[in-house]
């Protein structure tokens, strides 16, 4: 188990080498720079001198190849720069954006499984039948319906009805505070955001769910076990939905990973200060050392999740040994 | 000089919607916090002296104090300056090349050390002549300056190459805030992520892209001011979300601009509860042909795409769904310097009768074979009011015969893009704070003078046109010679055609009172004269 961790660790070094060099190479093909883009913010007039300094400022000037050793010197040092918009160290920039974004990833999640594998087994269980039907509505629904206009309408939503009843409209608070901090309002500004990104995310999940115990369901071992006397619920429970998890962890797992970094237009939407807002503004503003940092972290994360999804692989199926 | 108060009573072409109760009559009511948005994620720093974007300014403006400055109750005035920090707006001297400030007594940093001559004269060296390895993003507005000296701890003395009306326009630059010299001199960069300043609230804390707050500075040197006990500005570059925040009040108001859709459903969901300021904005989009691409070489050619333009008509139309409304040229609507209506109706791209100078359009373009003509418009990837503008100008183009495509993108490359002269013709911006025609309209001079002017043209007419208009210190005279600039870049040698102006449209809460309009997102900023009518 252990040697098979490793492994898995020294290969994601090249995919992490990969990644670092790609979106090296592609942020430097775009035209423009942080610098042209901070100095014109305002009012159009570019003062040359002030464009020069920058540039030296932040090694602009320096050949390519000298950039991207340094990045990459850098990087085995732990030390992932300066970001050149702000000044601050990149780790402290996203390390203010991250625990938003973990928080909304994480609630989702669990508004996800929490949705999905009931139902998506239920469908599945009762395939064909009325409530079959409701819950493939539901899912197709959820799969076909960007979260970022159920986020919009939610607000909407919420701010109309509030109004309707109060005369005032209410909507949630727009600046984020830390659920130690205080958990009621922490509660209230994510819960929106968290139950728009949950809703796709759990049609997706109850879709794979339906379709893997539809798939379980129809094995010789299933019938095996019917034939066996055993309880209908421990030939479900145990012999099935266990095999069936197989995919939809998998599919969890990807899901998980994609939004840390991927709630770019539900954070704008809510305004939250997190990863995904983070992202864009560093593309927007051809900020190169946190572009690169962010895509790091997303690609480290994507290592992380696929590992330890495989490790559940495990737990989930004896079969699958590592050694 | 056209810039004293003897022409303050020219009023600025502002079509304001004042708010109700917002002339203030009543008393100020001390007290509450002012919670408002800020429509971008975060400035790059809080150093007003090194950034360029508003979003330094609406976050770190009430920190600070400055010398001079627009009158906070009179912000709208093109031709009125105050002091802040000096006593007495002075009487140049030495033939218009000496300006004397006395400075304020008694004034105090956020951290009780005082505030004298020193840190003003220091500040502004900065400004004018930033040090090596410090960055002033403005220099070039101070091109006039010789020297700054504080012989005392109460006086900063400006000394001018020539006598400039520009000076004091650029004086009241609302980015130049005054700064501790004792502070500059241990760290030359501390103000970029901290704040300590002399202004009328005192830090307390910031999030990046999440919130800045202060609280009231009970040492402020404006007696009773200011009358709120704190402010809270979060930053939300989304507008829906900042329009759901003010109809829900959560926030009380933002104070860049909202286009009028938005306007229309905040008025029609708020009601009464919420109201709005209105005026010209010192901001514009600009056409700029490629004068070293064939055939916009031709100024026939130049001269065609203006015909083809219906501003007068088009203008009105527009403003019903963009962020612009009033026509001009190269001078903001409202200054002294400005052209009028019938003037501006002798130049191509502004005649009355459309008909007949689209006539001329397609004549022209005949006349220089280019009937029919295909080219790339290069815009940015902003819909306010960037596209609107753009989609309407090709579908004007579209009139007389041209085949215009809309190539958008986002701002880096749009810049990189002008800088390298590789497109046909740009939809362009222009985006100053304080009216300063004699600065301002720099922008239409060649590169080889002004590097920011990206029609790629030499033309030497046209500095010897800008150069006696600076020089020219009679009001009169000075207002013709800008006739003369004015008519050469837009009509004899259709440099840029200049597009109608940006529209600016705060809307606010109700109980908000004490804050007026200006013609730039840059001004009267400091909140210091705001209260609530809670």
């Amino acid at each position: 188990m252990y040697r098979y961790i490793v492994t898995r660790l020294l290969l994601a070094v090249p995919t992490l080498v990969g990644a670092a060099a790609l979106v090296f190479v592609l942020l430097r093909l775009i035209p423009g720079d942080v610098c042209v883009i901070r100095l014109g913010a305002g009012g159009m007039h570019v003062d040359p001198t002030a464009l020069a300094h920058c540039r030296q400022e932040l090694g602009l000037n320096d050949p390519i190849i000298a950039q991207f050793l340094d990045f990459l010197g850098s990087y085995l040092t732990f030390d992932f720069g300066t970001s050149m918009w702000s000044g601050h160290p990149v780790t402290e920039e996203i390390g203010k954006r991250l625990p938003v974004s973990l928080q909304i990833a994480l609630m989702a999640t669990v508004i996800a499984v929490l949705i999905a594998i009931p139902l998506g087994t239920l469908s599945a269980l009762k395939e064909n039948s009325w409530l079959d039907h409701i819950v493939r509505m539901v899912a197709i629904a959820g799969i076909a319906t960007p979260s970022f206009w159920l986020g919009i309408m939610s607000l909407v939503l919420v701010l109309d009805i509030t109004y309707l009843a109060t005369g005032k409209a209410w909507m949630p608070p727009i600046d984020f505070v830390p659920f130690w901090q205080d958990p009621l309002r922490n509660l209230s500004i994510v819960l929106l955001p968290a139950i728009t990104v949950g809703y796709r995310y759990s049609a997706v999940t109850m879709r794979m769910t339906r379709s893997a115990m539809l798939e379980v369901m129809r094995e010789d071992y299933i019938r095996t076990a019917r034939a066996k006397g055993l309880l209908e619920q421990i030939v479900i429970n145990r012999h099935a939905l266990k095999n069936a998890l197989l995919p939809v962890v998998t599919l969890i797992g990807i899901e998980f990973a994609f939004l840390i970094g991927g709630l770019v237009v539900t954070e704008q939407v809510f305004n939250l200060n997190g990863i995904g807002r983070l992202f864009v503004l560093a593309v927007q503003n051809q900020d190169n050392v946190l572009t690169q940092a962010l895509t790091m972290l997303v690609v480290v994360i994507f290592v992380v999740t696929n590992l330890v999804v495989d490790l559940l692989y495990a737990w989930l199926d004896p079969r699958i040994r590592f050694s | 000089m056209y810039v004293r108060k003897r022409l303050a009573a020219i009023a600025l072409g502002v079509v304001a919607a004042i708010a109700a109760g917002s002339a203030g009559a009543e008393a100020p009511k001390r007290g509450g916090t002012l919670t408002y948005m800020i429509p971008a994620d975060a400035p790059p720093s809080l150093d007003g002296h090194r950034e360029t974007t508003y979003a330094t300014v609406h976050a770190a403006a009430p920190f600070y104090s400055v010398l001079i400055r627009v009158p906070p109750d009179n912000p709208s005035s093109t031709t009125e300056f105050v002091c802040d920090l000096c006593t007495e707006m002075p009487k140049p001297t030495d033939g218009g090349k000496t300006y004397t400030f006395k400075i304020r007594q008694g004034v105090k940093f956020h951290d009780g050390s005082p505030l004298t001559a020193q840190d003003v004269g220091d500040s502004w060296n900065r400004i004018v002549f930033p040090p090596k390895g410090t960055t002033s993003a403005r220099v070039t507005f101070y091109a006039m300056v010789d020297k700054i000296e504080v012989p005392d701890d109460q006086t900063v003395v400006f000394k001018l190459k020539y006598p400039a009306s520009a000076f004091l326009p650029a004086l009241a630059d609302p980015y130049s805030w005054i700064y501790s010299k004792k502070i500059l001199e241990k760290d030359p960069h501390f103000y970029e992520q901290h704040v300590m300043g002399s202004g009328p609230f005192r830090f307390v804390s910031y999030e990046i892209g999440q919130s800045i707050k202060g609280e009231r500075n009970p040492d402020y040197y404006h007696e009773g001011q200011p009358y709120l006990d704190g402010f809270v500005a979060l930053f939300a570059p989304k507008q829906s979300v900042r329009v759901d925040a003010i109809r829900s009040d959560r926030a009380a108001m933002e104070f860049r601009g909202l286009p009028p859709s938005a306007r229309d459903e905040l008025a029609k969901e708020g009601g009464k509860d919420i109201v709005f300021q209105e005026s010209d904005w010192n901001c514009g989009n600009i056409i700029t042909p490629n004068h070293k691409k064939k055939p916009f070489d031709d100024v026939r050619v130049r001269r065609a795409l203006a015909l083809a333009i219906d501003q007068w008509h088009g203008a009105p139309a527009l403003a019903k769904i963009a962020n612009v409304r009033t026509v001009g040229g190269i001078v903001f609507p409202g200054s002294p310097l400005a052209a009028t209506k019938d003037e501006l109706q002798q130049m191509a791209g502004y005649w009355p009768d459309i008909e007949k100078s689209r006539a001329e359009a397609k004549r022209l373009l005949k006349e220089a074979g280019a009937e029919g003509l295909k080219f790339e418009l290069l815009n940015r990837n902003v819909d306010q009011p960037y596209k609107f503008v753009g989609t309407w100008v090709i579908g004007e183009w579209k009139k007389i015969g041209l085949n215009v495509e809309q190539k958008v993108v986002p701002t880096g490359p749009w810049f990189s893009n002008m800088r390298g002269g590789t497109f046909d013709v740009v939809m362009e911006a222009n985006c100053i704070s304080v009216v300063n025609p004699l600065l301002d309209t720099g922008k239409y001079l060649p590169a080889k003078v002004f590097p920011e002017n990206y029609g790629q043209f030499d033309d030497d007419k046209s500095i010897e046109l800008y150069d006696k208009m600076q020089t020219e210190t009679d009001p009169k005279k000075q207002r013709d010679d800008m006739r003369a600039y004015e008519k050469h870049t837009l009509d004899t040698m259709v440099h840029s055609i200049v597009l109608p102006y940006w529209y600016r449209i705060v809307p606010m809460r109700s109980y908000v009172q004490g804050w007026k309009i200006s013609p730039s997102h840059y001004l009267n900023q400091d909140l210091a004269n705001i209260w609530l009518e809670k």
